[in-house]
């Protein structure tokens, strides 16, 4: 049974972001949808120009017919959000379920979050589960870190990424090697999340992408979300796991709006996301890159190009069965991030790419990245450190030829 | 028993000017005598330094010399039994350590080998009044506060060998020192590191008692030295510590020398334990080198913590009889200084203790003497016959969920790079 989700227009995105509102419900076969629904549904619909091919949709072989229906149904009870909301209600529910899960982080209680993501907790929950700290990062990661190895399972919120940088000492020595170098016997089930990434005009220091800088850290799973949907899926997913997860999340795209499924979900921490299936090229990228791609897109469908984006999500360990499936198919890919160009996601990714699937390449991977430069103020320069469409879309036209 | 924390007039910071042999810096350290440790300074009551942070001067807290009190008032301190067990850590910890040293010069283990020789009272003080699940947080110096704590000789010794059956599996080393069973979360190689891990542990705790409505008495100790105290994130942890009123005791080792810096030249003040009231907890300072002069300080500071007033900070003064690590020549500390402290030798004290109150006679040291002697033996024995860690090892506990390498929910490494696992980690 087909079914098509309307998606509106105007998400009331953050004004920098394209209009390309991913109004769909996307549920592909691997995506972890709780045994509720055993559909493998995957529907699609976009809000641009409508192709054949932006509808699929793909039946599960074993579905009583009333079953499917009613299941239909079920999964397309949806509500509709904001990425913050959609943030705060993962980590509702992780706290509802599990009396262990906990919050520290300056100003999460009282305040209610910088980005209003554990609003209205601290009322809820109380003042301890909801930790306003003092401001000392290498303390309460280190703290939150002690109080993983003995049994809570904090969630560490750093009021801006950069700030972790003070608690790199944490997170590097603790939070990732502790569990190896007890032999096994201390886990550390902390998530680490907090809003990084170029935002409107805040300076060098607020803007600063630390994916690169906690890439090397053995022990220790990334993952960044980019849509309502993914972020509430990647928080509680996060919760949940035993491993220690840093989860980025990007200023700019708190205002994101998107209808999400009432029943419960989570997202797979190392799966990546098929935002749009295509031919020509494969184009990956995450967090807010992700929107400059697909209004990027956008331009090169009329262009008559079909790429495929897929949003990496996980950063460490990357989804390398999507990816090579991908350039197994489009023999050609592009990467566009927001991290610096030395040493960032993308330079590991082009690295990977290139030593497990160097048969399958047309073409030399091409990676755009951010300037290696510290963010300006200035609003003109601070554009010209990020990519922008009209960027990738050279790129595209330029790996096509 | 009466406790060292009795009230009494709290002499206030200014008058002890007088009696304080602050030297000034351009002397040589090794000639200035260590402050405090034969002087009796007073305690106020845990409820006037309550308010001590709203006070403009921070209260002055020591404690006062309970053991020549108690010769006058002819009440021992410990009974037999106690006597022999605090004897019997020590002379194990001592044991071992001079094990380890013979071992390391014969190459059986390696990298930095951080002794623990004549700091034993500290650890036996505090650690013998815990139970198995209350915490302990270490530094590298961490061996005897695994053995105090009842991880065995075995399991400790196969861990500096890099053994399988070391308490770690052979990954962590000399300096990480785990135990689940124990509650012994570490081991850390960076100074001031495993202050938070404590503070965290510690939140637990309370954690457990307000959220959890568990019955949750837990402490944790965090041990760690004197360089530490210049350290960030100990005066962090201070903070939290005292704001949220956690079951922790932050004890300070203070061997005055921190590697080869000596405390007087590193620090601006040097005695620790005011630092304490500055955050509102109370700050100690105790001869570390009396293992009962700690025990009875470590008994109050306990007993604080699981009645949930809070921290204390002790400072225990005390002595490293080797070098920083098995790799210092030690050359830099004066002979003067060493022959000083090294006639203070805990051990020592502690038999002559005993023997004095007539508490064990010469034999039954002697026994227990012999019976560490073959408990080591027999680790040493124990830690050479165990294998080594094989290949597969390498890869194992580095996620607890495997999935973070990639592997997909079937078990097969799906998303990973392939190339990861056999990479350039062919040792």
């Amino acid at each position: 049974m087909a079914a098509r989700i309307h998606g509106g227009a105007g998400a009331g995105a953050a004004t920098a972001l394209s209009t390309f509102n991913p109004k769909k419900l996307v549920a592909p076969s691997r995506t972890n949808l709780p045994a509720i629904t055993r559909s493998k549904r995957y529907i699609v619909a976009s809000g641009s120009d409508a192709s054949n091919k932006s509808l699929r949709v793909r039946h599960s072989q074993k579905l009583i017919a009333n079953a499917a229906v009613a299941v239909c149904l079920l999964s397309l009870i949806l509500h509709e959000l904001l990425l913050f909301e959609a943030l705060q209600e993962g980590l509702e529910e992780e706290m509802d379920r599990d009396p262990h899960v906990c919050v520290m982080g300056e100003d999460v209680g009282h305040y209610g979050g910088s980005y209003k993501v554990t609003k209205g907790l601290a009322d809820k929950f109380g003042d301890l589960r909801v930790l306003d700290t003092p401001i000392c990062e290498n303390a309460f990661t280190g703290m939150g870190i002690g109080a993983a190895m003995t049994g809570l399972r904090p969630v560490i919120e750093g009021m801006n990424m950069g700030f972790l940088l003070l608690a790199f000492n944490q997170i590097s020595n603790n939070c990732g090697m502790l569990h190896y170098t007890s032999g096994g016997q201390f886990t550390i089930p902390v998530v680490i999340r907090g809003p990084g990434g170029v935002g409107r005009q805040l300076g060098a220091e607020h803007s600063q992408r630390l994916e690169s800088y906690f890439q090397s850290i053995p022990g220790i799973q990334m993952v960044a979300c980019s849509t309502p949907y993914n972020a509430k899926g990647l928080m509680k997913a996060a919760i949940r796991s035993e491993n220690p997860v840093i989860l980025f999340e990007h200023v700019l795209l708190y205002n994101l709006k998107e209808k999400i499924p009432d029943e419960e979900y989570i997202c797979n921490l190392e799966e990546a996301e098929m935002v749009r299936p295509g031919e020509h090229i494969t184009i990956l990228t995450y967090s807010r890159m992700r929107y400059h791609v697909m209004q990027a897109a956008k331009t090169l469908v009329n262009k008559g190009y079909d790429p495929e984006v897929i949003d990496i999500r996980s950063l460490k360990p990357f989804d390398l069965y999507t990816i090579g499936n991908s350039v197994k198919k489009t023999h050609r890919v592009l990467i566009v991030e927001e991290c610096m160009r030395t040493g960032g996601i993308g330079a590991s990714l082009t690295a990977a790419i290139n030593e497990n699937f160097h048969d399958y390449l047309d073409a030399p991977v091409m990676c755009l990245s951010s300037q290696d430069v510290p963010t300006p103020y200035a609003g003109t320069l601070e554009e010209w450190t990020v990519v922008q469409p009209a960027q990738i879309v050279t790129a595209v036209e330029q790996l096509c030829q | 028993m009466a406790t060292s924390f009795s009230s009494a007039t709290i002499p206030l910071h200014g008058s002890q000017e007088n009696r304080l042999l602050l030297p000034p810096i351009r002397l040589a350290p090794s000639s200035s005598s260590f402050l405090g440790s034969t002087r009796s300074l007073t305690i106020p009551s845990s409820r006037r330094l309550y308010h001590a942070h709203a006070a403009r001067r921070s209260p002055v807290v020591g404690v006062q010399e309970v053991v020549k009190d108690k010769k006058i008032t002819n009440t021992l301190l410990i009974t037999k039994e106690e006597g022999l067990v605090l004897y019997e850590d020590m002379i194990l910890g001592r044991s071992f350590e001079d094990m380890c040293a013979q071992m390391y010069y014969r190459g059986k283990m390696f990298g930095f080998v951080h002794l623990y020789n004549g700091q034993e009272a500290v650890s036996t003080g505090f650690i013998k009044l815990l139970t198995q699940s209350d915490s302990v947080v270490s530094t590298y110096r961490d061996h005897v506060h695994a053995l105090s704590k009842g991880v065995s000789a075995r399991a400790v010794m196969s861990e500096l060998f890099g053994k399988v059956t070391g308490c770690c599996r052979g990954q962590g080393g000399s300096m990480h020192m785990f135990s689940k069973e124990h509650n012994v979360l570490g081991g850390f190689a960076f100074i001031g590191e495993g202050i938070p891990v404590a503070t965290g542990a510690a939140f637990t705790s309370k954690y457990k008692r307000e959220v959890l409505k568990q019955d949750c008495e837990d402490v944790t100790i965090a041990f760690f030295g004197d360089g530490t105290c210049n350290n960030g994130q100990f005066y962090e942890c201070l903070n939290m510590a005292a704001l949220y009123k956690l079951p922790i005791i932050f004890v300070v080792e203070n061997n005055l020398w921190a590697i080869g810096m000596s405390h007087l030249r590193s620090t601006s003040d040097p005695e620790i334990w005011k630092k304490g009231p500055a955050f509102g907890m109370p700050g100690v300072h105790v001869d570390g080198m009396d293992v009962l002069k700690v025990r009875e300080v470590a008994k109050e500071a306990v007993t604080r913590a699981r009645r949930g007033e809070g921290p204390t900070l002790v400072e225990c003064e005390t002595y490293r009889f080797r070098g920083h690590s098995l790799a210092d020549p030690d050359e830099l500390r004066d002979a003067a200084e060493k022959a000083k402290y090294a006639a203070r030798d805990p051990i020592t004290a502690l038999k002559k203790y005993l023997v004095e109150n007539k508490l064990a006679n010469e034999a039954e040291l002697k026994s227990i003497e012999k019976k560490i002697d073959e408990l080591v033996e027999e680790a040493v024995e124990f830690a050479d016959a165990s294998p080594q860690p094989g290949r597969s090892q390498l890869l194992e506990n580095v996620f607890a969920d495997p999935k973070g390498f990639g592997i997909g929910p079937d078990g097969r490494y799906r998303c990973e790079d392939p190339k990861f696992t056999e990479g350039t980690a062919q040792v």
